[in-house]
Parts: structure tokens; sequence; C-alpha cells
């Protein structure tokens, strides 16, 4: 429903949500971890069975088994246990009401506009210096609006800046490099540390194929409830 | 469930809000609420919908179907299913309310009701 309206109102377009997946496919073929090792095209999620229209199979993303962890320290003592460590520099929650239909606006999940905010003033980071992020793509316009309410983009606009590669490894701020949610896989209770762990390569210079150049600034946006509650953390060297 | 099956919520004849599902508060007034029950015509708009093909096993004899906001009257939106063809359903088309099988528990249990909606 939230798709429908952002077609509706900025002129979205099926392929622009399609581009999401297929970018996301293309990052999970160079992550030896991500759940598909495979590209797909834009014709490929067009002709996938619809779910709930205008999403189809290939807008969302998979049922997954996997598991992560982080080991967390003091600051101060972080160096005795790694020689990289990344720092943690904001850690921000912020809820809104679990039905869709009470929200102030449906194509906006103001809990992410408020979690960044916080995360942004608690880190003296500014949006432009974020270098990459992990944002919560379990279906392709949660990607779009999530790049749009991180304040990456303006409002309405996702859709055009991820078709036109904003998004990709080598634009102005590349998302979900792990290959997110959809290709990387979501299982649930474990997505959230997956994020950090794909930060923390990133910022390491760790991350292969798909290292961002120069990566020194890095954020997490994970979503619960459809939106209900969204945390974003900021990251960096 | 007169809320289910008559769209009866609240509304505060302190500030005029209107409020479904009913509340037994006024968030704005607080304590100078004065609520009353209202039962909502039922007369609304779609605010955005989409069609489901592919649903839960209570709902999967229904598919597809369509799932809208819908946005009443009186002011309060709330979810649910529009009876029409997906290609028939369109943001901002006009709708009312019918009376009818929301489902059942299981082959065998209790058939609840409740409101669904029509093109007006
Ligand atoms: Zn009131």
């Amino acid at each position: 429903m939230i798709a429908r309206l952002h077609i509706h109102r900025y002129g979205t377009t099926r392929e622009e949500l399609a581009a999401v997946a297929v970018k996301n496919h293309q990052n999970g073929c160079n992550n030896p971890i991500s759940q598909y090792q495979m590209e797909i095209t834009i014709d490929d999620v067009l002709r996938s069975p619809l779910v709930a229209d205008p999403l189809r199979v290939l807008d969302c993303s998979p049922i997954t088994d996997g598991a992560a962890a982080v080991v967390l320290a003091p600051t101060e003592v972080a160096r005795k246990y790694s020689d990289g460590p990344i720092r943690i520099l904001a850690a921000a929650q912020a809820s809104d009401t679990l039905a869709l239909h009470d929200r102030r606006d449906i194509t906006t999940l103001d809990a992410t506009v408020s979690a960044s905010r916080k995360a942004f003033d608690m880190s003296g980071i500014e949006v432009k210096d974020v270098d990459l992020a992990e944002v919560h793509d379990a279906f392709t316009i949660g990607e779009i609006v999530a790049i749009e309410d991180l304040g990456f983009v303006e409002k309405g606009e996702g859709g055009r800046a991820v078709i036109e590669g904003v998004t990709a490894i080598d634009g102005d701020i590349p998302v979900n490099t792990s290959g997110g949610l959809k290709a990387c896989g979501h299982p649930v209770g474990a997505t959230g540390i997956k994020q950090a762990y794909e930060i923390v390569l990133q910022l390491r210079g760790e991350a292969g194929k798909r290292q961002v150049e120069g990566a020194e600034v890095g954020l997490t946006h994970n979503v619960g409830g459809c939106g209900g509650t969204a945390i974003v953390h900021v990251m960096s060297r | 469930m007169p809320q289910r099956y008559n769209l009866v919520g609240t509304h505060c004849k302190n500030c005029n809000e209107y409020y479904f599902p009913p509340r037994t508060i006024c968030p704005t007034c607080r304590r100078e609420a004065r609520m009353e029950d209202h039962k909502f015509g039922g007369e609304g708009k779609v605010v955005t919908y989409t069609t489901i093909y592919n649903a839960t096993d209570d709902f999967k004899r229904q598919t597809p179907y369509n799932l809208a906001i819908i946005e009443l009257a009186e002011g309060p939106r709330l979810t649910g299913q529009v009876i029409c063809s997906p290609s028939e359903i369109e943001i901002g088309m006009r709708v009312k309310p019918v009376f009818r099988i929301l489902g059942r528990d299981g082959d065998r249990g209790i058939i609840y009701y409740g409101t669904k909606f029509v093109p007006a």
C-alpha cells in the first residue's frame, strides 16, 4: 500500500522498484556469504508472480536461516582486542503507530526520520558525510522510502536515484553493498547484526570486490513492524 | 462487537474529533473530553490499496482480494477489504460499507462477520 501511494504521488515506476532488487542481487554476487549468488534483470522482477500488487516475488526478501555476531568493547580498551576497532558514534531508536492507516504520512516512515535525526545529532555526523549504508529492504519499496527518510535523497526521488545508480557501489551513496535483506538474506533476528558486520568490513577495507573506496563513515538502518520501530546506528573507523 | 459489525466509534463533543476504533478518552482534550458513541455512515474513499495474490492460510480462498486504507467521511482511517475487480479499484475511489463474512476459525470453527466495502 506504501508502494501504490508512492507510485501515485511521486510517479515512481515499476522499473525503479525492480532496480532495487537488481542492484542488491549484483552486490550479493560479490558477497561470498550472501544467500543468492545470481544476477537478475528488471524483466525477471516484472515477470515474477504477484504477491501484493504492485509487489512481486522478486520485490520481497527471502526466508533465511542465518546468524551474526559482533564483539563490543569500551572504546578505551578496544585496541586490546582488535587492530581495527570500529567506533559506534550513535545508536538511536524511534517508534510510530503499528497501523499503517494511523500514520501521519503513509509514504514516510516517521520512525526512520526521527531515529536518523537523533543519530546524526548524537554522532555529529551530517548525512552528506555518510559513505555507505545498509538499510531495511525487506521489500524493494522499503529501500526507496528508507533512502528518502534517512535524508540521502529528497522525498519522492528515491526510485529515480536507484535507477540512475546513485546507490550503486560506485555511486554517491552506496546502499546495501552486502546485497541487503533482498540478496544477502533476511534471517530476521540476525539481520541487524549482519548489517553491522557489513559496515565493519567496509570501514576496515576488507569487503573485497564490493569494497567502497575510502569508506570512513557507515550507517545501518533496521525496521520492525513495517515502520512501527526503526533503529539507526552510525559507525566510523 | 459493535465496532466490527456496525462501524461504531466515538466522537469528542469538546473538540469535534471522531475516533475509530472507539476511544474512551480524547487524547487531545483529556480531562475536558466529552465522549459519545458514534455510528459511522461508512462512506469513505480509498487512500491507497493493494491486491493480495499470495495470502496466509486463513485468507487463501479469498485471493485475489483488494485491501485498502479507507478514509471515512468523518475523518478516521481504517484498513479493510474492497469487494470489486482488481482492475476497478483506484486511489480516490468512493466506497460504502457492507456486512460480510470476514473469515472462520479453521474448517469447522465459528464464522465471524464484519464490515467490508464496495464501490459507492
Ligand atoms: Zn477532544
